[in-house]
């Protein structure tokens, strides 16, 4: 049960790390790496806090060996935005009080970013529905929901200002 | 939460990794998405030495459509089955289905093959599949075999396939008619309290097929062939659904766990059928 060299490209960045097949790529991540936007909620794959974005899909990193994300590329919250420049997702959160205690947001935003990647304009339903993968315990989900929709809003109009 | 040690490896073709299976023996298990495998290696429930990752073997992936035969790789995703336009055309009940199962970021790593393999009853594709009749492709040591997804279930977690097998493809006519995935959860993302998948056709005005299969009420998927049969040559009025729910309640077996106890469960089935026959007939 050797460790294995995993190659992964971070938020644009090469890495590598000595793991053992059987660690989780949430515990890689923020044990080994120093990648701490994702958050261990349930570890169950219930709850969503530890999604990542894994060669442009959502996944929930808490159940994903590190073995399975070799050579692949990963997007965290870090790579959304920072406290100097917020993505406009990040901003949307903070403007429509998308958050409360914050332990879920790098999951919700991480996910988000996604859905509206693959539907730019989502109705409230729609992003309801892709958001059913994260959990809230604080907001009753009203605002995260607004949050998104404005984000999506705001994306669409700075894309049609710029064509 | 980790799991106890194991070695991994990720063959590149379909005869390397049948060779590993079969050389690691009954430690060894192929990977999938890993989002039942891994839970239960969590819990420590599942054993594994020898992880056998199939993510490289690209022969697994990808869904046909071609003279109405549908076939979809076992690595083909959820996601995959919701978002292919081909599927959607010829058999729209896997989308409807595939949809209801987990939420997004477990759809995009779970695979059809996966879970039609697992031997879960709680799992949704395989009464799906046995509703389709669809036809498991497994290749071994000693080349390759077709198992009916009728055939396929023996008890939870056992199935016709052998330890050294791969499921690789799962193939079935494109249905015709009216169909209905009708499932009951207690939550989104949850598995099944009851559900139904049918397929059915209409002539004439009278009901001409009828395939019904159900999930999580036994501890395999149950093709209802008297429920089925009950609807044929009728116009599905009432009485005819009545035979047909309780034909099919009269073949499954739930047990009472944390989604409820025996007459719940029975209470459910009974609803998800009649919503499901409902619904199909509605689209024939
Ligand atoms: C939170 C959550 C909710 C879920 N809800 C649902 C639900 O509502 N309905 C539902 O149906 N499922 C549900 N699932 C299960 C999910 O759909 C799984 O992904 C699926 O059951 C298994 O697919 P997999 O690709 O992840 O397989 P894996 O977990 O990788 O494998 C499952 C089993 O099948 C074997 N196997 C996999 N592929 C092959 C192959 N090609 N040949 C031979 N053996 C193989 C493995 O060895 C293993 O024993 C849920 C999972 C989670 C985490
Ligand atoms: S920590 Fe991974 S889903 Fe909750
Ligand atoms: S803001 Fe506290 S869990 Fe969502």
């Amino acid at each position: 049960m050797s460790k294995m060299h995993i190659q992964l490209t971070i938020n644009g960045e090469a890495q590598e790390v000595l793991a053992e097949p059987r660690e989780l790529l949430i515990h890689v991540l923020r044990e080994k790496l120093g990648v701490t936007g994702p958050h261990i909620g349930c570890e169950t794959s219930h709850c969503g806090a530890c999604t990542v974005d894994l060669n442009g899909k959502s996944v929930k990193s808490c159940t994903v060996f590190a073995a399975q994300a070799n050579g692949a590329e990963i997007t965290t919250i870090e790579g959304l935005g920072n406290p100097d420049d917020l993505h406009v997702l990040q901003q949307s959160f903070r403007e429509h009080h998308g958050l409360q205690c914050g332990f879920c947001t790098p999951g919700m935003i991480t996910r988000a970013h996604r859905l509206l990647q693959e539907n730019p304009n989502p109705t409230e339903a729609e992003v309801r529905f892709g958001m059913a993968g994260n959990l809230c315990r604080c907001t009753g989900y009203q605002n995260i929901v607004k949050s998104i929709l404005a984000a999506a809003a705001e994306m669409n109009a700075a894309q049609e200002a710029a064509e | 939460m980790i799991p106890a040690a194991f070695d991994y490896h990720r063959p590149a073709d379909i005869a390397s990794a049948v060779a590993l299976l079969q050389e690691l023996g009954d430690d060894a298990r192929p990977l999938a998405g890993g989002h039942s495998l891994i839970p239960m290696m969590k819990l420590r429930m599942a054993s594994v030495e020898y992880l056998i990752d199939l993510q490289d073997i690209d022969e697994l992936r990808g869904i046909s459509v071609s003279d109405g035969i549908v076939s979809i790789g076992a690595m083909t995703t959820q996601h995959d089955l919701i978002t292919d336009a081909a599927l959607a055309e010829a058999a729209p009940i896997m989308r409807e289905a595939a949809l209801q199962i987990a939420d997004p970021q477990v759809r995009y790593v779970g695979t059809l093959g996966g879970n039609v393999a697992n031997g879960d009853p709680g799992n949704d594709m395989p009464g799906l599949m046995q509703c389709l009749d669809a036809t498991f492709t497994l290749v071994g040591p000693g080349g390759s075999r077709d198992v009916a997804a009728r055939d396929f279930y023996e008890a939870a977690y056992m199935t016709a396939r052998e330890d050294d097998e791969i499921l690789t493809r799962v193939t079935f006519a494109a249905p015709t008619g009216g169909y209905a995935y009708e499932k009951q959860k207690r939550k989104i993302g949850d598995y099944a309290t009851a559900a139904a998948a049918i397929q059915m056709t209409r002539d004439d005005g009278l009901c001409s097929s009828a395939a019904i299969a159900l999930t999580n009420l036994s501890d395999v998927p149950v093709f209802a062939k008297a429920a089925g049969a009950a609807l044929v040559g009728t116009s599905c009025d009432a009485s005819a659904v009545t035979a047909a729910i309780s034909a099919a309640l009269g073949e499954i077996d739930p047990t009472e766990d944390n989604r409820g106890p025996v007459e719940f469960k029975l209470h459910v089935a009974g609803i998800v059928i009649l919503r499901a026959i409902e619904r199909a007939w509605s689209r024939t």
